[in-house]
């Protein structure tokens, strides 16, 4: 089986989040970039599937600054990686990059994550499925394959539902569809030599431009209410804050 | 040319958000002024549409058959990237639900169409066309210009107010076409905990951490739940525990939320649970610790044992409650 996972380069999950004066640009200087947790989950699932044979290779939009996530993803158990030389401009810019990838390099299986921890659009796995006109899965809690058919169990509105699909697809892994993998020496040894082929972008229309960025208004200071008066609480907010 | 609105059932019922996505694409067409056409999919009384009526669309449209029963996100996108031609809309407006997200990136390509997913307010009209969405999980907005012909949108449920209006539309029937490939996923499955508030949709969320020491201490947590009519939701390492489903999960690797108010109880208030939760209106704190980062997020603390003071919350519900009555 091959399968394509494509991974987003984020800022590391603690990092507080900056913009120049302007508003117009992200920080980045001092800021740790990781794999952006859930795409991990879906390589550690992808490693799973083709413990018996096959390939996983990971594919990244991005500038040569990823390099370090994309050899992390190598050391979890990618067998190839592919770096689309470009910063990713918004999820259809990236979507497209996916797409014309696998149009030459057919999958049986692409996988996600359920959303990147930067722009949260949840928009290029389907998108990339869209391009492809194969299905998404875009919440999924786990995934098995029998011969060209796939089980999996999504999250909808609530509760969660069992659908069956045919290859190839694109998922979108959640929490529960794998555990995390931490690399091992022989990984890390492996990723250094293992293939990393750079392409140039397609063209892509423009359709959405970041304008400006903004940050949540900060609380202000928290009102104590003792311990024994916790049961003033809702006629407190009710009081004050009108939402109940 | 028009505005159109995709109206999410579950099991044959709009909920709240549907009509908070109505209300808020009746505003964007009234600025813009156009029309406002809804769309319904799947299996929906006529008095179930007309509910939807209410909120400003001036049309109903109403698309249904065996196919279309159950939600299928393929099947989905067709059809509203088909009444979207058929309506000459140049706006789509859904809600940013698990369906909304599956659907909304499609129907953008279909329709060659900007997207702007997580949108939480009203987008500015007055020359370009500049959306407000969350970034960086919570813990940024960012403003979007859409620049394409056709437009798309997603909007994150509890960030609009539901506003009625006086109409009552007329349904018609949508009839759309679709193909092999539209139906190649088989939905073998539903399990829905119809007793339970859905998380993402939920005004209230009660929530919970380690705190809590252990799974069987949850009675507590539920019944104050329970009372108020709130959701519940818990820490990631609940969930990795097994105390909890992962459904519950929020922060920036589980879900995000942004209720009216949300009580953490024995919950630290680590940054990466802060990031799903921070958007919240109220956020009330109770926790032992009186240098738990959380009270620094938090609009009402309490400093104490979660095992006194939940029994205390739970009695003071239920006389808050009562006294609504
Ligand atoms: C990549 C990554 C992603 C993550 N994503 C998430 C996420 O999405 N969501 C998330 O929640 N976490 C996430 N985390 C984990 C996060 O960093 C914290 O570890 C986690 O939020 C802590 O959970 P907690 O507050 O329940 O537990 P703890 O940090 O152990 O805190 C328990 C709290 O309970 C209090 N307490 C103890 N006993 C009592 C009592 N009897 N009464 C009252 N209070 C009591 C303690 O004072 C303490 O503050 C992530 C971490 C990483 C690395
Ligand atoms: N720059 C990127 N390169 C490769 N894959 C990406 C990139 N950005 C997003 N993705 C993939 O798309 C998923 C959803 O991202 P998003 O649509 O940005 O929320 C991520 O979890 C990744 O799997």
């Amino acid at each position: 089986m091959k399968i394509l996972v494509c991974i987003a380069n984020v800022p590391d999950t603690t990092a507080k989040i900056n913009f120049t004066p302007d508003n117009k640009e992200f920080v980045s200087t001092g800021v740790t970039f990781i794999l952006n947790p859930y795409d991990e989950i879906a390589l550690s699932k992808a490693v799973d599937l083709t413990a018996g044979g096959g390939s996983v290779t990971v594919i990244n939009i991005g500038d040569a600054s990823t390099e370090p996530t994309i050899r992390k993803a190598l050391a979890i158990g990618a067998s190839d990686a592919v770096r689309v030389n470009a910063k990713p401009r918004d999820g259809y810019f990236v979507a497209k990059q996916i797409a014309e990838y696998v149009k030459k390099n057919s999958f049986d299986l692409i996988l996600c994550g359920r959303e990147s921890s930067d722009s949260n659009g949840s928009s290029v796995p389907a998108m990339v499925a869209e391009l492809l006109d194969i299905p998404c899965i875009l919440f999924a809690k786990s995934l098995s394959i029998e011969g060209t058919t796939a089980t999996l169990e999504q999250e909808i509105e609530g509760g969660k539902e069992i659908l069956s699909a045919p290859l190839p697809l694109v998922a979108g892994a959640s929490e529960g569809m794998a555990e995390w993998k931490i690399p091992n020496m022989r990984g890390i040894m492996s990723a250094r030599t293992k293939p990393l082929s750079v392409i140039e972008p397609v063209d892509v229309p423009q359709y959405t431009q970041v304008q400006s960025f903004d940050k949540p208004v900060p609380r202000s200071s928290v009102k104590l209410i003792a311990a024994e008066d916790a049961g003033k609480l809702f006629d407190i907010i009710r009081e004050e804050k009108k939402v109940i | 040319m028009s505005v159109l609105v995709f109206i999410e059932n579950v099991q044959g019922k709009f909920k709240k958000s549907t009509f908070e996505v109505i209300s808020f694409a009746a505003a964007i067409a009234q600025k813009q002024n156009l029309p406002l056409v809804a769309l319904s999919i799947g299996n929906v009384s006529d008095d179930e549409l007309a509910k939807a009526g209410k909120y400003g669309a001036g049309k109903v449209l109403k698309a249904s058959g065996a196919q279309l029963d159950s939600m299928n996100v393929q099947p989905y996108a067709t059809v509203i990237a088909q009444a979207a031609k058929a309506e000459n809309a140049k706006i789509v407006v859904m809600s940013a639900s698990f369906s909304g997200k599956g659907i909304a990136p499609r129907v953008a390509i279909k329709l060659d169409a900007g997207l702007a997913d997580n949108v939480i307010d009203l987008p500015k009209m007055d020359g370009g066309f500049i959306v407000k969405k969350g970034a960086f999980s919570g813990k940024a907005f960012a403003f979007v210009d859409i620049t394409s012909d056709v437009k798309v949108i997603s909007m994150i449920p509890n960030s609009y107010k539901v506003v009625e209006s006086a109409a009552s539309p007329a349904i018609s029937t949508f009839d759309a076409q679709l193909s092999p490939r539209d139906l190649v996923v088989t939905i073998k499955d539903v399990k829905r905990s119809t007793d339970k508030v859905s998380l993402p949709d939920a005004e209230l969320v009660v929530s919970a951490g380690r705190g809590m020491k252990g799974p069987e201490n949850w009675g507590m947590i539920e019944e104050l739940a329970n009372v108020l009519g709130a959701a519940t939701a818990c820490s990631k390492p609940v969930s990795d525990a097994g105390w909890r489903p992962h459904s519950e999960h929020v922060g920036q690797t589980g879900i995000a939320i942004s209720p009216n108010l949300y009580i953490a109880i024995g919950i630290s208030g680590a940054i990466q649970h802060l990031a799903g939760v921070s958007s919240s209106k109220v956020i009330v704190v109770v926790n032992k610790d009186p240098e738990a980062p959380f009270f620094k997020a938090a609009d009402y603390g309490i400093v104490g044992d979660a095992f006194e003071v939940v029994p205390k919350l739970i009695e003071a519900a239920k006389a808050f409650k009562a006294g609504q009555n």
